[in-house]
């Protein structure tokens, strides 16, 4: 399986899908963590993936979405944003009015 | 290390018409670009076309926070 099969069958099976630096409990970086907040601000479940404990992912993740940083989220299998999009996303609701559809 | 001023000078060049506004320490950044370009965009787009302008000096910038505004919001207080 090629790292684009692998990412598609993650995004395709997990509704809600964070590609992050290092693990819920334990995020290594700040975007990272702040996005983890906002995903459990809306209690939603998410799938996360450490990128940090698969390099393969980590540079796979990037050509996948055309987007060059890390965390990244995946709503119903589409790329949403960085950090920065899901943050204005949670303060304006159009975050919560996606997940609740 | 790259500057802020490198990184408003990268993300100019590599957006045609774009200007930014840059501070940051080195790692992380923050920049707020407007360009007429973005009009009609989803915020999604509007900051891929300044990743995308930056290409592969994203590699010297840890972290890049973007605000992107079409000349008109920015008038207008965004």
């Amino acid at each position: 399986m090629t790292i684009e099969e692998r990412i598609k069958n993650t995004v395709d099976n997990n509704r809600v899908v964070l590609f992050m630096k290092g693990t819920p409990q334990f995020p290594q970086c700040g975007f990272s963590s702040r996005a983890v907040q906002i995903l459990e601000a809306c209690g939603t479940e998410f799938e996360a993936v450490n990128v940090l404990s698969d390099m393969e992912v980590r540079e796979g993740i990037k050509k996948y979405s055309n987007w060059p940083t890390i965390p990244q989220v995946y709503i119903d299998g589409e790329f949403v944003g960085g950090s920065d999009i899901l943050l204005s996303m949670y303060q304006n609701g159009d975050l919560q009015n996606m997940l609740n559809q | 290390m790259p500057t802020p001023d490198e990184v408003k000078c990268w993300i100019e060049a590599g957006l045609d018409g774009s200007s930014a506004e840059v501070v940051g320490d080195g790692r992380h950044f923050e920049a707020v670009v407007i360009c007429s370009e973005f009009a009609g965009k989803i915020m999604l787009e509007q900051h891929r076309m300044v990743y995308s302008g930056l290409g592969d000096k994203m590699e010297f910038i840890h972290a890049l926070s973007l605000r992107t505004y079409t000349p008109e919001q920015w008038a207008n207080g965004a």
